[in-house]
């Protein structure tokens, strides 16, 4: 979800992790009196902090001996932050964060392990596969709150002059349909699709997951090795084959983040661009007067397998805090069905609650909201967040190594050595 | 009569050959260094819908305060430019401070031993990286009850800049022809009437300059301000500009560039005001004696 910064780079080899003190601090210790909860919101889009701090000003108001002092962080920063501040013990009580930031922390010590801790209602109002996101161990270290599907977004006139059959969440496109819908979208200069793939690692493994691919394969002895097998292997290929040899796809969004390739979606560059569901928020913003989209289900493996990795957005409570029931108590507040509906609206999310997810506000075809909850049912922990090394694997080996293959410089042989020899080298050393 | 004799004609063409070709990379540096800067002004004052076209202009359609008006409703960015400007200026003047009769003393008995240790001190100090000392640096701090304040980060600034400011301030004092003291003490000046009357008003450029320096890296500093303050109101711009950003790099373009042009102000109008005396005293630490 977020770039880990340059210090979390630093730390990130172990003989530099060596040199500093673990992290588990002690607990702070309460102090008499009214209590006081700092908590660390990401939310930074108007509408999505509007929500926050009215739903924390809510509860102040209700709560006069418990108050929750509003900070805003960044999600550009968050892991260098933290990562500090839980070193000094100087943490927020209540951390917005993302489940694939989480395994060093949780593994460290450094936030509590709420397995115990978490009320009835919010444990069973939370799907299994959510909270496998923020399970590492035996310990549960986050709730799940928002998350989002990877999706198609359409340029609908397009798809309608091509007469291609319209996907739904109950019947999508195989990978070898949409292979086929992108060559008949691509005509004119128009590409049929755009890549957008600055960080290809985690769009190529989450979208994986629908045809079967694991890549990441956990011994009897606990131990991680990669594998690259056929199952891993046909989404890379398909990007492969749209960008060098069929030319169905922009070779130049290669490189490009989500939002980069938006003003050529909207410039009719690309009939189809794969995104993340809340990019819908920038879409309406920004599209041109009249232009007409549509958010359409990825394309799905063999027997409609939709399954998708994804890293939710998480709420945890540092280990050092004095106030765990307390911050429980607001967590449970903040992610009541409603409040979690005001939340996903103000994100452009999903909501993990499956009793938020019911709410029709969620429910409606406008903007695809209807389409995104049909796909909640299908969303699973991204694969390998809770694999130790996987941060290096990924900026050392596997990202230079699909950005590669997808700009054609290599070829699948290629990409299976450099994935697992190179990949299985860096594993080893975090699994001594 | 005599006449004033001209160079050969071959000798003109080649100097007007090379006056051209300096003015043409003085040109292309000048764009290089601009580019960025149009870019930011012709962003903030461009529409969300505008800036995501397929070839969005120089100059924008229609230009718009919506941006500065979004920036400023989203993000308190007075406070965070008030804190920004207090931390700055108070880093500036406490290093310069600190550091002018430091450099003095280096510069002038720059043979002692103490005189050399130091110069080490400086020199090995710019070696560490600060992803090394911010933990211990965090911890220090925490024990002065120095986390969460402004007078904190002021004085971890202070201690960043100082090595160079001194290394950049003993530039300054050699350039200072120690005879003009001893003239002085001729002239029955005593050692601190010729340091303020002689000493430093030469030094005066060098030490604008300096303070120029402490103050632009304390300005734009990010990572200390944001492990060392948590409170919001203590913010500082460099910190409050991130909130502009969110998960996976994707950025609120139009207010984000508005509030950054607003962030270089200072800058900006800090050199056009004192351009002039930053070259001189640049040129005169730059001479050798």
């Amino acid at each position: 979800m977020r770039r880990r910064g340059f210090l979390a780079g630093a730390l990130a080899a172990p003989a530099v992790t060596g040199l500093l003190p673990g992290c588990a601090p002690q607990r702070r210790r309460r102090t008499g009196g009214k209590v006081r909860l700092r908590f660390q919101s990401l939310a930074w889009q108007k509408e999505s902090v509007d929500a926050v701090r009215r739903l924390v000003g809510e509860w102040n108001a209700a709560h006069p001996d418990i108050t929750v002092e509003y900070l805003q962080g960044s999600w550009d920063s968050v892991h260098d932050q933290l990562l500090t501040s839980f070193e000094a013990g100087e943490a927020p009580d209540i951390i917005h964060d993302a489940a694939d930031d989480l395994a060093d922390f949780a593994y460290g010590g450094c936030l509590a392990d709420l397995g115990g801790l978490l009320p009835r209602r919010l444990k069973d109002d939370i799907p299994e596969q959510s909270w496998r996101t923020t399970t590492f161990g035996d310990g549960v270290f986050g709730v799940p709150f928002l998350q989002e599907p990877r999706v198609l977004i359409a340029h609908r006139p397009a798809l309608e002059e091509a007469r291609v059959r319209i996907p739904t969440a109950r019947d999508p496109w195989s990978w070898a349909e949409f292979e086929d819908v992108a060559r008949e979208l691509t005509r004119g200069g128009r590409h049929g699709v755009a890549w957008p793939l600055k960080e290809p690692v985690s769009a190529t493994l989450n979208l994986s997951l629908s045809t079967g691919g694991r890549l990441f394969h956990r011994g009897a002895d606990g131990k991680v090795t990669i594998r690259f097998d056929a199952a891993d292997q046909r989404v890379p290929r398909t990007i492969h084959d749209q960008v060098v040899r069929d030319r169905t796809a922009s070779r130049t969004t290669l490189g490009m983040g989500g939002s980069d390739t938006l003003p050529g979606f909207f410039g009719g560059k690309y009939a189809m661009v794969p995104l993340g569901f809340s990019y819908r928020q920038q879409i309406v913003q920004q599209a041109p007067e009249g232009f007409e989209w549509t958010v359409l289900p990825s394309p799905a493996g063999p027997g409609g397998d939709q399954r998708q990795g994804v890293s939710p957005q998480t709420l945890s409570i540092a280990e050092d805090s004095p106030y765990r029931e307390e911050a429980i108590r607001f967590l449970d507040f903040l992610l009541r069905p409603a409040p979690m509906v005001r939340l996903a609206l103000g994100d452009w999310m999903l909501p993990t609650g499956e009793r938020a997810l019911r709410d029709p506000a969620l429910r409606t075809r406008r903007y695809g909201w209807a389409t995104g909850t049909a796909l909640a049912g299908t969303l699973r922990p991204a694969p390998a967040q809770s694999v130790r090394g996987y941060p290096e694997w990924k900026d050392k080996v596997a990202t230079p190594a699909l950005q590669e293959y997808y700009s054609g410089a290599i070829g699948l042989d290629g990409l299976r050595d450099r994935l697992v020899g190179d990949g299985n080298l860096v594993l080893a050393r975090y699994q001594r | 009569m005599t006449t004033a004799s001209r160079p050969p004609r071959g000798l003109l063409v080649r100097r007007r050959a090379a006056r051209t070709g300096q003015y043409l990379a003085l040109l292309g540096y000048l764009v290089f260094l601009g580019f960025p800067l149009l870019w930011l002004v012709s962003t903030a004052f461009t529409s969300p819908r505008e800036l995501a076209g397929l070839h969005p202009g120089w100059i924008p359609d229609h230009p718009t305060l919506d941006n500065f008006r979004q920036a400023f409703d989203e993000q308190p960015l007075l406070r965070a430019g008030a804190n920004s400007l207090l931390a700055a200026l108070a880093a500036a003047v406490i290093a310069v401070v600190i550091a002018t009769p430091m450099a003095y003393v280096m510069a002038r008995h720059h043979r002692s031993p103490l005189s050399r240790a130091a110069t080490g001190w400086v020199v090995v100090s710019q070696a560490f990286p600060f992803v090394l000392v911010i933990i211990p640096l965090f911890l220090v701090l925490k024990n002065l009850r120095l986390i969460d304040s402004l007078g904190g980060l002021i004085l971890v600034y202070v201690v960043w800049s100082l090595p160079f400011a001194l290394w950049m301030l003993a530039g300054y004092v050699r350039a200072v022809p120690p005879e003009l003291e001893e003239a002085a003490a001729v002239d029955g000046a005593g050692r601190l009437r010729a340091l303020v009357s002689v000493t430093m008003p030469l030094l005066a450029p060098g030490i604008v300059a300096t303070a120029l320096f402490a103050f632009i890296n304390a300005w734009n500093e990010f990572f200390f301000a944001l492990v060392l303050l948590k409170s919001p109101e203590k913010q500082t711009m460099p910190v409050i500009l991130t909130h502009f950003i969110g998960a996976e790099g994707v950025a609120d373009l139009g207010p984000l560039a508005a509030a950054s042009l607003l962030a270089t102000l200072p800058s900006l109008v800090l050199f056009a005001v004192i351009q002039r005396r930053i070259t001189s005293g640049t040129l005169a630490g730059a001479v050798k004696h």
